[in-house]
C-alpha cells in the first residue's frame, strides 16, 4: 500500500487508502458497527438453529438436532390430525346411505362442505367452479338430468362414470348416422329440422317436417322416446326443451346426428374414497336441481 | 520502424483454424441431423463460424502491418452495449407479452411457438443472459481496461467473446421458440449450446485474467474482484448444472446425469447462484465503478468492500436449497439453505452501504443528475430485495410465499429495480464515453425514463405482493370442518386484476426502455464531440 498517497477527504474528514484507479479512490472508513453486529447475530442465530434442527451432513448420516425435528413427520402428523378431525366430524357418513345423509341436517352440512372442496379440485375443471357446466359439459345446477337427478342416480353416475372403462359404466350410443352411412345428408337435414321444431326453434324455410317426423320415428324414438322427451335409463336427452349439451343451433344438431356424441366422465370410485364420493353426490344434488 | 512485414498473428491463425474446423463440423451435423431444430442450428453454426473466418481475414487484409494497439480496445464494448440495448428491449417486450398472456390466456393464440411455455424462457434468458450478459461483458471489458490501465489482450479474442456470446443467445432463443429445451430453469439451452458457451466463457476468463496480469496498477480494483468472481463461478455453475449426455450428436435431445432430488438440488444450486454471481456479483462490480465515477466521490469503505466481498462469495453458494423447502430434499439441506440465506443478509447489504454511502457529500447531485439517481435507486432496490430474499428463505415464511406470485414480485424488484437500473445507469454513462460525446443527448428524456419505469416497477411489485400473499392465503384456507375453502381455479380468478396491474407496470417499463434507446441512439448520432478520446490511455497511472 502506498502510504504516501494517503490523503484527507475534506468533505467527510476521512483518510483515503492511498490507492487510485482511473481517478477512483477509497475511503478508509471502518466497518459500520451495526452492520458487523447484525452479521454476528445472524451467525449466532444460525449456529443455534443448527444445534436445534437437522443441519449438517455426515458420512452416512446427518446431525439430527436437539429438537428431533422432521418436516416430513410434522407434515404427516398435521395431515393425520386433519383426517382424524374430519373423520370424527363426519363419522356418520361412513355407514349412512346418500339418502340418509341428505335427510340429516348435521350429516348434510358436513357432506356439502366436503363435497364443495372435492368438487373444486376434481369436477370444476369440466363442470365449472359454479357447476353450471359449459358446452360439452353438463350443467349440474338445473333440474335437467341425462342419467337421473335423484340422489341415488347422481351417486351412481359419480361412482361408475360415463364411458369411463368402469365395469358398470354408464354408456349409450348416439349413432353416427352420417358417418356410418345410415342416413343421407338430406335426410339428416330433414330430421334436424324436425328436431328443431320440437323445441319451437325456427326451422328452414320449406322444411318437410312430416318427412322429418317419419325419419325421427324410424331412427330416434327407441332412445329419445315417442314424445322425444328422452329416457334417463339410457341417458338419452330430452329434445323438446331449450337445454342442449352440445349446442342447440342447426349446425350443432347436424353434427350430433352426423357423427354422434361420446362424452366421457371419469369413474370416481377408485380415485376418491367412498365418503368423498357420497359427499360429492350430496353437494351436486343440493346445487338446486336435485330430484 | 523502417519496414514491417505483415504477418497473421498466432492468435488470428488459431482462431481461423478453429472456426474453419467448427464450420465443417456444423456442416457434417447439419447434413446428418436427425431433427429439424438441429439441422437449423447446425446451419446457423456453419454460417456464424464461416462469418468468423471471414471477419478474421477481412481485418487482416485491411489492417496495416504495424497496427497501433496501444489504446484501449473499445470496439467489442461498443458492440456489446448496442446488443444489450437491443436484447433488453426484446426481453422486456416478451416479458410484458407473457404478462398479458397470463391475464388473457387467449393471447397464446393456440400456437406452440407463441405459447407461454416457450415465451417464458425466451423472456428470462433474453433479460438475464442477453441483456444482463451483454451489459456485464461491455462494462467488464471497459472497467478492467480502465482500472488496470491496460489493453485487453488479443486482437481476435475480445471480438470472439462478444460475438460468440451473442451467437449463443441466438441459438438459445431460437431453440426455445422451436421447442428445444432441457427443461432446467435458467439453463434451458441444450447440450450443444452449452458446449459453445463453455468455449466462449473460458476465452472470457482468459482475456479478463490476461488484462489483470498486464495491469499497470499495483492493486486490483474492487470492481474487478467482483467481475472475476462472477466469471469463475458462472463457469463452475454452468459446468455443474449441464452434465448431460446427448442421445446423438446429430440431435438436440440430451439426458441429465442427475435425476430426482439430486437433479433438483444441483439445479437450484445453479439457479440461486446464477442470481448470486451473475445478477449480484457482476452488477455489484458495475456499481463499484460507475457510482463513484459518476458521483465523483471515493468509495465509502475499503474494508467493508473486502469483508462483504469475501463473505458474499463464501456464503451465497450455500443458499440454493431454500428454493426446495418442504420438498423431497432432506431437512438438513433445507436448514443449511435457510440459515446461510439469513447469514447472507449483511454481506449483501455491505454492497448497499458502500454504494449509498459513497454518495456522502454528493447527495445534492441526485437532484440534478437523473443517471446517478437511477443508479442510487437501483442500490435501494438491491437493499430491499436482499432483505426480502432472506426473509422468504425462512421456512415459515416460505410455506406461505412458495409457488406464489410473491416470488415473481421479489425477483422483479431485484431484476427491474436493481439489475435494470444499474445497467441503465451504466449504459447512460458508457455510451457517451465510448463514442467520445460530451454528454447525453437529453437529460430530460432520462428523467422521463426514470419516472415512467419507476412507476412501472412499483405497480409490478406491489401487485405481485398483494396477489402472491392472497394466493398463498387462499391455498391454505380451511373451513371449520377441515376442508379447503377455495379451489385452485378460484385463486386464479382472484389474481386476474393484479395480473392486469402487473402487465401495465411491465408496459411502462418497456416504454421507458424505448425512450432510453432513442436517447442513446441520438447521443451517438448527433451528440457533441468530447475533447478527450476514451480509447486514449495516456493518463498517467497512479503508482
Amino acid at each position: 500500500m502506498s502510504e504516501h498517497n494517503k490523503e484527507m477527504d475534506h468533505i467527510t474528514g476521512v483518510e483515503t487508502t492511498g490507492h487510485e484507479w482511473d481517478g477512483l479512490k477509497e475511503l478508509n472508513n471502518p466497518l459500520p458497527r451495526w452492520w458487523l453486529w447484525t452479521f454476528y447475530i445472524t451467525v449466532i442465530w444460525a449456529i443455534g438453529y443448527w444445534v436445534a434442527y437437522p443441519a449438517w451432513p455426515l458420512v452416512s448420516d446427518y446431525t439430527k438436532g436437539m429438537l428431533g425435528h422432521s418436516s416430513r413427520a410434522e407434515g404427516q402428523a398435521a395431515y393425520n390430525q386433519l383426517l382424524a378431525a374430519r373423520l370424527e366430524k363426519g363419522a356418520g357418513l361412513k355407514d349412512a346411505s346418500v339418502e340418509e345423509i341428505l335427510g340429516n341436517d348435521e350429516l348434510r352440512t358436513f357432506a356439502i362442505a366436503q363435497g364443495s372442496a372435492a368438487f373444486g379440485d376434481n369436477c370444476a375443471a369440466c363442470h365449472g367452479s359454479g357447476a353450471a357446466g359449459t358446452t360439452d359439459y353438463p350443467n349440474l345446477v338445473d333440474d335437467d338430468w341425462l342419467w337421473g337427478g335423484t340422489i341415488d342416480a347422481i351417486h351412481e353416475t359419480l361412482r361408475v362414470g360415463i364411458r369411463s372403462g368402469h365395469e358398470d359404466e354408464r354408456t349409450n350410443d348416439m349413432t353416427a348416422f352420417g358417418r356410418d352411412e345410415i342416413l343421407e345428408k338430406e335426410d339428416i337435414i330433414t330430421v334436424t329440422n324436425y328436431v328443431m321444431s320440437l323445441s319451437g326453434m325456427q326451422t328452414d324455410e320449406g322444411a318437410d317436417l312430416e318427412a322429418g317426423k317419419v325419419l325421427f320415428e324410424e331412427n330416434c324414438t327407441s332412445c329419445h322416446g315417442e314424445d322425444a322427451k328422452g329416457l334417463q335409463d339410457l341417458g338419452a336427452p330430452n329434445l323438446t326443451d331449450a337445454i342442449w349439451l352440445y349446442g342447440g343451433d342447426r349446425a350443432a344438431i347436424i353434427e350430433s346426428i352426423t357423427n354422434g356424441r361420446k362424452g366421457v366422465m371419469p369413474s370416481w370410485e377408485k380415485r376418491l374414497d367412498p365418503v368423498t364420493v357420497k359427499s360429492l353426490a350430496v353437494y351436486v344434488h343440493t346445487r338446486g336441481g336435485g330430484r | 520502424m523502417a519496414h514491417t512485414i505483415k504477418r497473421l498473428s498466432v492468435e488470428e491463425g488459431l482462431f481461423a483454424v478453429f472456426l474453419t474446423a467448427l464450420a465443417f463440423a456444423c456442416l457434417a451435423i447439419a447434413a446428418k441431423a436427425v431433427d429439424g431444430v438441429m439441422a437449423f442450428h447446425a446451419t446457423v453454426g456453419l454460417i456464424f463460424s464461416a462469418l468468423g473466418v471471414f471477419l478474421i481475414f477481412n481485418a487482416y487484409f485491411k489492417r496495416p502491418a504495424d497496427v497501433d494497439e496501444t489504446g484501449y480496445n473499445l470496439g467489442p464494448i461498443k458492440f456489446a452495449s448496442v446488443a444489450a440495448m437491443f436484447w433488453g428491449i426484446a426481453g422486456f417486450l416478451v416479458g410484458d407479452i407473457i404478462a398479458w398472456q397470463l391475464t388473457f390466456p387467449a393471447l397464446n393464440f393456440d400456437l406452440e411457438w407463441t405459447s407461454f411455455g416457450r415465451l417464458r424462457p425466451l423472456h428470462t434468458s433474453a433479460v438475464i443472459f442477453a441483456f444482463g450478459g451483454n451489459v456485464l461483458l461491455a462494462t467488464s471489458f471497459y472497467v478492467v481496461q480502465r482500472t488496470c490501465h491496460a489493453r485487453l489482450p488479443g486482437r481476435v479474442s475480445p471480438w470472439f467473446i462478444i460475438l460468440g456470446y451473442n451467437a449463443f443467445i441466438v441459438i438459445a432463443g431460437t431453440g426455445y421458440l422451436f421447442g428445444a429445451t432441457q427443461g432446467k430453469e435458467y439453463a434451458e439451452p441444450e447440450w450443444y449450446a452449452d458446449l459453445w458457451l463453455t468455449i466462449v466463457w473460458v476465452a472470457y476468463l482468459l482475456v479478463f485474467l490476461g488484462t489483470l496480469w498486464k495491469r499497470r496498477e499495483p492493486h486490483i480494483y474492487v470492481a474487478n474482484w467482483f467481475y472475476l468472481a462472477f466469471i469463475v463461478t458462472i463457469a463452475m455453475l454452468h459446468l455443474g448444472n449441464n452434465i448431460s449426455i446427448p442421445v446423438s450428436i446429430y440431435g438436440i435431445k440430451s439426458y441429465q446425469l442427475f435425476s430426482g432430488v439430486q437433479d433438483a438440488l444441483v439445479q437450484w444450486w445453479y439457479g440461486h447462484n446464477a442470481v448470486g454471481f451473475f445478477l449480484t456479483a457482476g452488477f455489484l462490480a458495475i456499481m463499484y465503478y460507475f457510482i463513484p465515477k459518476r458521483a465523483d466521490r471515493p468509495v465509502y469503505s475499503y474494508r467493508l468492500s473486502i469483508v462483504h466481498f469475501w463473505a458474499l462469495i463464501f456464503l451465497y453458494i450455500w443458499a440454493g436449497p431454500h428454493h426446495l423447502h418442504y420438498t423431497a430434499l432432506p431437512d438438513w439441506a433445507q436448514t443449511l439453505g435457510m440459515t446461510f440465506s439469513i447469514i447472507l443478509w449483511m454481506p449483501s447489504w455491505g454492497g448497499m452501504i458502500n454504494g449509498l454511502m459513497t454518495l456522502s457529500g454528493a447527495w445534492d447531485k441526485l437532484r440534478t443528475d437523473p443517471v446517478l439517481r437511477m443508479m442510487v435507486v437501483s442500490v435501494a432496490f438491491y437493499g430491499m430485495s436482499t432483505f426480502e430474499g432472506p426473509l422468504m428463505s425462512v421456512k415459515a415464511v416460505n410455506s406461505l410465499s412458495h409457488y406464489t406470485d410473491w416470488t415473481i414480485g421479489h425477483v422483479h424488484s431485484g431484476a427491474l429495480g436493481w439489475v435494470g437500473y444499474i445497467s441503465f445507469g451504466a449504459l447512460y454513462c458508457l455510451i457517451p464515453w465510448l463514442w467520445n460525446r460530451k454528454k447525453l443527448y437529453s437529460d430530460r428524456l432520462v428523467e422521463w425514463h426514470f419516472w415512467i419505469s419507476t412507476l412501472g416497477i412499483v405497480l409490478y411489485i406491489t401487485s405481485m405482493w398483494v396477489s402472491g400473499i392472497m394466493q398463498g392465503l387462499m391455498w391454505r384456507a380451511y373451513d371449520k370442518l377441515g376442508f379447503l375453502e377455495y379451489s385452485f381455479i378460484e385463486s386464479v380468478e382472484a389474481m386476474h386484476p393484479f395480473y392486469m396491474i402487473r402487465a401495465l407496470g411491465g408496459l411502462l417499463f418497456v416504454l421507458g426502455s424505448l425512450i432510453m434507446a432513442y436517447n442513446l441512439w441520438m447521443t451517438i448520432k448527433v451528440g457533441e464531440k468530447a475533447e478527450v478520446d476514451a480509447a486514449d490511455p495516456s493518463l498517467v497511472p497512479a503508482e
